[in-house]
């Protein structure tokens, strides 16, 4: 009798002290709203580890800080890789931050699930950005960007003129047979481990951002933008069916390797392949390589004209920010010409406006990377803008590995459509 | 096989004291009890919390349509996830490999570990450097671990360049459907080899050195001693390492997670990379719910069977 009363007891105590610990967890931390701290406005960013990026918001920041008395706004800087979840788990109990960055193609993922608050008052200035820049969702503005990136075919022109193949321009970029016939060329050549690399080993948002764009050229897409209700016809159509031949064919014939190295720039800059399909950031280390020999060229033209992706990393708001009016008048702040063109420069990247573009050395007209902002003008194709857009890539990625390693066409896009249409139908099409 | 014969004298000799001890115990007994308990209740309040709550969260999720981002609460789907989940070939995959992988490990890894075990059990000297040695890998990030596997796997990587001087040529490790599995088998085994080696050499060293000089006495060859002495003496520690390299094995996830993302075409896939996969990246955690639950209830079953099958059939006399 004493024993089970002793043990009820601490039975009772056990789950007093559970009960307790789970109630600390509901309190709000630090003072203030949600979103701040001492009165400071929150701002999270994945760019832990990326010295110069971060620094360049930090310096727009300070800017910002030093600019008026009434907001100050505080910096936290995430690794890239859990960045996507921190927000999910900080939505999840209530604590995002004021100010945040996405990746464009989870902007209407976010903005659906109630953790973005629209932009407001800031038309004009985005009417001057790139349109893969701004964030837009069931025709609110959710967020911007200060840069885009494109996808460039790399290589060296004294490669090409020796194995007699045509340099592409962007007006005549290579079909695909003449593509084919290029990585003949350089294949014949034996001069190269593969004739061209197109960065299998990367992993993560890399395989939709850029494998997506060759469905598209191809006549495929991931979903039907019509209504974004299904997948069948555009994902497992005929033209999708060719662009999974043509891609597992470039495995199957050697001209790319299926599993890239985990650096495929520095094996193009070692002389290892003969064609880089990678992005704008490699060309730095391309030209310092190869200086006056370094080709960026336009992608390969699969039928429908060259495509490329778009939309990189965008700054929103949150919706549970608890001074909405400092968070706006931090974007507003921030999206002046100087500092798109700083933060471009730091990184490397196409600055979304003109104005910005003039700033910024070699994105001037006529300067070397103008190239980039014109492949990102004319052959830009967002990703899919739908809430269901994590899915959609996921399952794409997934597919396009299956493809690559060789299982058959067909039926994996048709299983890939078949996911993808359960998933839109299982949320209501995100009504 | 013959067993161990315990000595008679101290089993009717136990009857009579535990008694004495207990009646003893009772005055200051209470005490005693008490102070288990609160030594207890910190770790108790945090099973609770951390594992009990979520894991009956998790069987709840399992029936509904919980999504890890959405403005709407979750419904009760009853089973439909567990119907998609049967009908999914990635599922099965994964259920196959994971069978697989826990089949061929644990007779393969517990099998190394004896043979390192039995290396490392003498008294001379550098024993203590073999034992750090083989020990160094269970301390490494098994990420680290990973990629440099991941080095070392590739087409022209170090394993393939070591196997052409020997002239075999091998295999695209990470990119073959057929040789994906067996690579990770391979490199999870040398791992975490080291691990069980110290817990066989633990058992080793409970088997007294006089039945080791009475077999020797009587003739016994070195197979013969390990047969019948030392075989037989590591029973208790036989079960431990079975049911502990199981369920570990079931678990497999960093692995796949950092080389192979599930492998050319679902070789590699496992039930747990399935639920990390469907409840973070495509944000469906009902459907991983739906995963863990059966995980769970394959785990439990395996244990099960393993217990009753390891049992102490002379503790039932």
């Amino acid at each position: 009798m004493k024993k089970t009363t002793s043990r009820a007891i601490v039975a009772a105590a056990v789950f007093a002290a559970t009960a307790a610990l789970t109630l600390t967890g509901c309190a709000k931390g630090g003072g203030g709203g949600a979103g701040t701290s001492d009165g400071q406005l929150v701002m999270w960013t994945h760019n832990a580890g990326n010295k110069a990026e971060l620094a360049a918001i930090q310096s727009i920041v300070s800017d910002f800080n030093a600019s008026q008395k009434k907001y100050t706004v505080k910096v936290q800087a995430f690794p890239q890789d859990s960045y996507n979840q921190s927000v999910t788990a900080a939505a999840a109990s209530k604590k995002l931050p004021c100010i945040l960055d996405i990746d464009g193609p989870n902007v209407p993922n976010w903005a659906w699930a109630g953790y973005l608050a629209p932009l407001t008052g800031m038309d004009s200035t985005l009417a001057k950005f790139l349109p893969s820049t701004v964030g837009k969702y069931d025709g609110k503005t959710y967020s911007y960007g200060f840069y885009d990136v494109a996808l460039a075919m790399m290589s060296r022109k004294s490669t090409l003129e020796a194995a007699g193949v045509r340099i592409p321009t962007i007006d005549q970029p290579w079909t695909k047979a003449e593509f084919q016939d290029a990585l003949d060329k350089l294949k014949a050549s034996g001069t190269f481990a593969y004739p061209a690399d197109f960065s299998t080993g990367l992993t993560g948002e890399w395989w939709p951002y850029a494998y997506s764009p060759f469905l598209q050229s191809a006549g495929g897409d991931l979903i039907d933008r019509d209504g974004y209700k299904t997948a069948d016809g555009v994902l497992n159509g005929p033209d999708a069916v060719e662009w999974a031949k043509w891609f597992r064919g470039l495995v199957a014939n050697g001209d790319i390797s299926a599993k890239s190295g985990a650096d495929p720039v520095a094996d193009f800059v070692n002389g290892k392949t003969g064609i880089l399909y990678d992005g704008g950031w490699a060309a730095e280390q391309v030209r310092a390589q190869f200086k006056d020999d370094a080709l960026f060229l336009p992608s390969v033209d699969l039928g429908k004209g060259p495509k490329i992706g778009g939309a990189s990393w965008q700054w929103g708001v949150s919706k549970t920010c608890g001074d909405q009016a400092g968070a706006l008048a931090y974007m507003k702040f921030a999206a002046a010409d100087k500092y798109i063109a700083k933060v471009a420069k730091a990184t490397g990247t196409i600055p979304t406006t003109e104005a910005a573009a003039a700033m910024v050395p070699g994105y001037q007209p006529g300067g070397d990377n103008a190239i980039f902002r014109e492949f990102s003008k004319k052959f830009a194709e967002v990703r899919p803008v739908t809430p269901g857009y994590p899915f959609i890539a996921t399952t794409f990625t997934k597919a396009a590995q299956d493809i690559i390693n060789g299982a058959d066409p067909k039926s994996t896009l048709d299983q890939a459509v078949k996911d993808i249409d359960a998933n839109q139908k299982s949320n209501n099409y995100f009504q | 096989m013959s067993t161990i014969v315990k000595p008679a004298p101290a089993r009717s000799g136990a009857a009579p004291a535990p008694a004495r001890r207990a009646r003893t115990r009772l005055v200051g007994g209470r005490k005693e009890a008490a102070v288990g308990w609160v030594m207890l209740l910190p770790a108790a309040v945090l099973i609770l919390t951390f594992l009990l709550v979520p894991i009956g969260l998790t069987f709840g999720l399992a029936f509904t349509n919980a999504r890890l981002v959405s403005p709407e609460p979750a419904r009760f789907v009853g089973m439909d996830n567990f119907v998609a989940l049967f009908t999914d070939d990635t599922f099965w995959a994964s259920l196959r490999n994971t069978i697989v992988f826990t089949v061929v490990i644990v007779p393969f890894q517990s099998g190394l570990a004896l043979v390192l075990a039995l290396l490392v059990n003498t008294r001379t000297r550098g024993t203590t450097f073999f034992r750090t040695v083989f020990f160094l890998p269970v301390v490494t990030s098994i990420v680290v671990v990973s990629m440099l596997w991941l080095f070392m796997y590739q087409k022209d990587g170090l394993i393939n360049v070591l196997l052409s001087k020997v002239g075999i040529q091998g295999p695209d490790w990470l990119g073959d459907p057929h040789w994906a599995l067996l690579a990770i088998i391979l490199m999870s085994a040398w791992q975490a080899m080291g691990f069980h080696m110290i817990i066989w050499l633990a058992g080793l060293q409970t088997v007294p050195a006089e039945l080791y000089e009475a077999a020797a006495l009587d003739g016994a060859t070195r197979w013969q001693q390990f047969a019948h002495v030392t075989w037989p003496g590591l029973r208790a520690t036989r079960t431990f390492i079975l049911i502990t390299i199981t369920i570990a094995a079931f678990g497999l996830f960093t692995q796949v997670q950092v080389m192979t993302q599930g492998g050319p075409l679902n070789s590699t896939t496992t039930l747990v990379f399935q639920a990390v996969r469907s409840g973070f990246q495509q944000q469906q955690t009902g459907y991983a719910s739906a995963i863990s639950l059966v995980f769970f209830v394959l785990v439990l079953v395996v244990t099960l069977i393993q217990r009753f099958l390891t049992r102490d059939k002379e503790a039932r006399r």
